[in-house]
């Protein structure tokens, strides 16, 4: 059938097209459709580095100038991937250097990059604007040392909250005199110092720089000077926020926040001194997002700086907030859409400041664009939560932790499944949900029942039976990514609902019962996923076939068993894979 | 609690029906799901068991003896660190490491959930009372709660700092707030900035005027180039 539409208009449409679900579409709709969008797709978004090989997709998708890719489970975070496990991103880089020379854009996250790899891409893309390292690690300084000299139009460079081996700060000075195009900067996860002297004069060579996130190590007398040369700032990161109390040091902080009109985002802050703080009041008003996680101050100095946010959308503080500044919070900051609390002392074995499950409740009440959460905290009930649910059906999500493992409701020593149930049940457009505290399969009922928009769900310690596992497997239709750490759950569930895995993106199970024979099964009747058994204490088959394996990472591929494995990480059925393609 | 079945998967009798893969209601079939189902009465599992939940609120489908139990149910070691929990990332605990280990060299009066209590004994007073000095954040807060505390007594604390009251400082009549500081020494309350104080003060007295002499320079000086 001839079209009436030249190729290049259907181009020019589907340049509109910005969301890869649309774009995925599009290229169903015929064959001539797939030939033009695959073309023109300018941005890939690969979210297991081990579903698709980097062949494939420069094979399909020509013409790319962004990628953002995604390695380690999200289980990496807490150290349960054992070092070495894999994740590289080096044959990406490699082989984008040689197809993709006008590249300009690279996202990572929780992905091995090496100092090679970041040599690689600073002398191989000529355009190249951005890097983010986001959770990765692999490389140090000298790696960055290359970006900063190699890569004359860079406009940002992320490094997240990578691991970096820091061997000294020199790399910054790398950037050469007549480098003018940076517009974001975040090195906050470095320890070393950099040259200020080189800082200061990057800052004001770069007239379009607009984010700047420093490390610790930048003192906070230092910080008016850098304020001074980026008015036009919109995000800024301080360094360790302590000083001895000096008036002149104060003035001139305050007098530096003032001229920055476009100011809206605020982190970095470790060792805050209460002191300090009023410095910022001038622009208090103006923040939209707080990322005090690393100020250990307490409740009332906190509470000082909030009631003067009135816009704040995104709050991240530690517990030291306490009860009592949530509820002010809850009064100041009715904008509020994200709250994050992360624990000062999660070791401890008692409190150590007064931050219970009422915090939670009562920004709940008194926050109607909440819906976003993250709360780690020592003691819930059911009835708390089923307030929280029945005040915020907005929620997206949803993640708390009560730090004591299997902690039942602690005023009616009952598991915790009506309160997760009415979430779920209120919270209709719920995309992820991590559970804590005392959980039977009952709960997993609730979830598999109602959460039909979940996305991603978390689960440790819970559950009795694998029923539990077979609710959410067979339940949670939107269901892309599951992690499961120390629960019940073994054969049965997994066998039965093995259609259900390649609808997934990956599912991660440690210290459960799976066996190494459900793992061969599984493997057997699903070719197209790669069930990777990863266990520290040798090959499997030195154990008998029911032996519970540790680790278990199960996720669909095209591309088939990854080469590059550690000697403790087997793909079950390998062999006939290979075989079969 | 039952951990998951692990059967022993012999090569010659596999079941099929294991393998079976079923896209329906665990429902009808209880070899499937094994031994660790929940029957009701009649042996299954029924579809309103499964979807048709009518969510029950009141928590009454544990005993009390399965609540006690709940307390003392058998758990990985929570004070031993179990890897991956809580779910704290490396990276943060490793700052909240170096921040804590900094702190406890400075303690402070915080204590415990950021309360300062301290004693408060009044001259004449049968008994000594505490406050938490966090509760105010000025002086007069500090006073008028004092003076709810020690109201059967003669309260001078308000007029101390008026300054046309200064003359009645040596009258036994008066009292003046003191306070033992970090160093052990005894300070007029009111002469520096209030979280300076709260930081510093130990223990509080209301002393009688007379005895406070000593503490009280500049009122002296007042009163004699008033009088």
């Amino acid at each position: 059938m001839a079209y009436s539409f030249p190729e290049e208009v259907l181009e020019y449409v589907f340049a509109f097209l910005s969301y890869d679900k649309d774009r995925n579409a599009v290229s169903l709709v015929c064959k001539s459709w797939y030939e033009i969008e695959r073309c023109c797709r300018r941005r890939i978004f690969i979210g297991n580095c081990y579903a698709v090989s980097p062949q494939i997709v420069i094979r399909r998708f020509p013409e790319v100038r962004a990628v953002k890719i995604k390695g380690k489970p999200h289980f990496a975070d807490f150290n349960l991937v054992p070092e070495g496990w894999g994740a590289y991103v080096y044959p990406w880089i490699s082989a984008m250097a040689r197809s993709y020379p006008w590249l300009e854009e690279i996202k990572l996250k929780r992905m091995v990059v090496t100092d090679e790899s970041l040599e690689l891409i600073s002398k191989s893309f000529k355009n190249f604007k951005i890097l983010v390292l986001s959770s990765c690690e692999g490389f140090t300084t000298d790696g960055l040392a290359s970006i900063a000299a190699n890569c004359r139009n860079l406009r940002e460079l992320d490094l997240g909250e990578s691991e970096v081996e820091d061997l000294s700060g020199h790399w910054l000075s790398h950037f050469p005199d007549n480098f003018t195009s940076l517009v974001s900067l975040n090195m906050s996860c470095l320890g070393s110092e950099v040259s200020f002297s080189a800082l200061e004069r990057l800052v004001l060579r770069c007239p379009n720089l607009r984010t700047l996130r420093l490390n610790r190590a930048v003192p906070v007398e230092k910080l008016p000077s850098l304020l001074r040369g980026a008015p036009k700032l919109v995000e800024f990161g301080t360094g360790a926020y302590s000083a001895e109390i000096q008036t002149d040091i104060f003035s001139n902080l305050v007098e530096a926040f003032s001229g920055c009109k476009q100011l809206k985002r605020l982190s970095g802050f470790w060792d805050a001194v209460p002191a300090y703080l009023p410095a910022m009041y001038c622009v208090c008003s103006r923040i939209t997002s707080l990322n005090l996680s690393y100020a250990t101050v307490q409740s009332p100095d906190l509470v000082e700086l909030i009631s003067q946010c009135p816009n704040l959308k995104c709050l991240w503080v530690l517990d030291h907030i306490e009860d009592a500044g949530l509820k002010v919070l809850s009064s100041y900051c009715k904008d509020l859409q994200e709250l994050r609390v992360f624990p000062s002392d999660p070791y401890g074995a008692e409190p150590n400041v007064s931050l219970t499950e009422e915090g939670l409740v009562t920004v709940s009440a008194g926050c109607p664009k909440l819906q976003s959460v993250l709360y780690f905290c020592r003691q819930m009930s059911n009835a708390a939560l089923i307030t929280i649910a029945r005040n915020r059906p907005n929620l997206i999500r949803f993640r708390l932790c009560i730090i004591d493992p299997q902690a039942p409701d602690y005023l009616t020593l009952d598991p915790l499944d009506t309160g997760f149930g009415a979430i779920v049940e209120h919270c209709k457009e719920l995309r992820r949900l991590s559970l804590s505290g005392l959980l039977t399969d009952r709960v997993f009922e609730y979830i598999g029942t109602h959460a039909k928009k979940l996305e991603m769900l978390s689960i440790a310690f819970a559950g009795d039976s694998d029923l539990g596992l077979h609710h959410v497997l067979s339940g949670c239709e939107s269901l892309r990514k599951l992690e499961i750490m120390d629960c019940p759950f073994g054969d049965k569930a997994l066998l039965a609902n093995a259609a259900k895995l390649e609808t997934m993106r990956s599912l991660w199970m440690s210290s459960c019962s799976v066996s190494y024979g459900a793992c061969k099964l599984l493997a057997q009747k699903m070719p197209k996923l790669n069930v990777e058994v990863i266990d520290e204490r040798g090959h499997p088959d030195l154990r008998p076939e029911t032996c519970p394996v540790e680790k278990l990472y199960i996720y669909r591929t095209v591309s088939g068993p990854r080469v590059d494995k550690p000697d403790f990480v087997w793909t079950m059925d390998e062999d006939a894979v290979l075989r079969l393609s | 609690m039952e951990v998951g079945v692990m059967k022993m998967v012999n090569k010659e009798k596999l079941n099929l029906k294991e393998t079976e893969l079923r896209l329906g209601l665990p429902g009808n079939d209880e070899e499937i799901m094994g031994k660790n189902l929940t029957l009701n009465s009649n042996g299954k599992r029924g579809y309103t068991e499964t979807v048709g939940l009518k969510l029950n609120f009141s928590g009454m489908d544990q005993t009390d003896d399965q609540k006690e139990k709940n307390l003392h149910k058998e758990k990985t070691p929570a004070k031993a660190q179990v890897v991956g929990w809580p779910p704290v990332r490396s990276f943060r605990k490793n700052i909240m490491a170096v921040q804590k280990n900094e702190s406890e060299e400075t303690t402070d009066k915080a204590g415990m959930g950021g309360a300062a209590y301290v004693k408060v004994s009044m001259d004449g007073a049968p008994y000594l009372r505490k406050v938490d000095l966090k509760k105010y954040t000025t002086y007069q807060e500090l006073f008028d709660a004092l003076g709810k505390m020690f109201s059967s007594f003669t309260i001078g604390m308000m007029d101390f700092m008026n300054e046309s009251k200064l003359i009645d400082l040596l009258n036994d009549s008066d009292y003046v707030p003191t306070y033992e500081d970090k160093d052990g020494d005894w300070m007029l309350v009111g002469d520096v900035p209030w979280k300076m104080f709260v930081e510093s003060c130990k223990r509080l007295r209301i002393m009688k005027g007379t005895e406070a002499i000593g503490l009280a320079p500049r009122a002296m000086e007042k009163c004699k180039n008033q009088s």
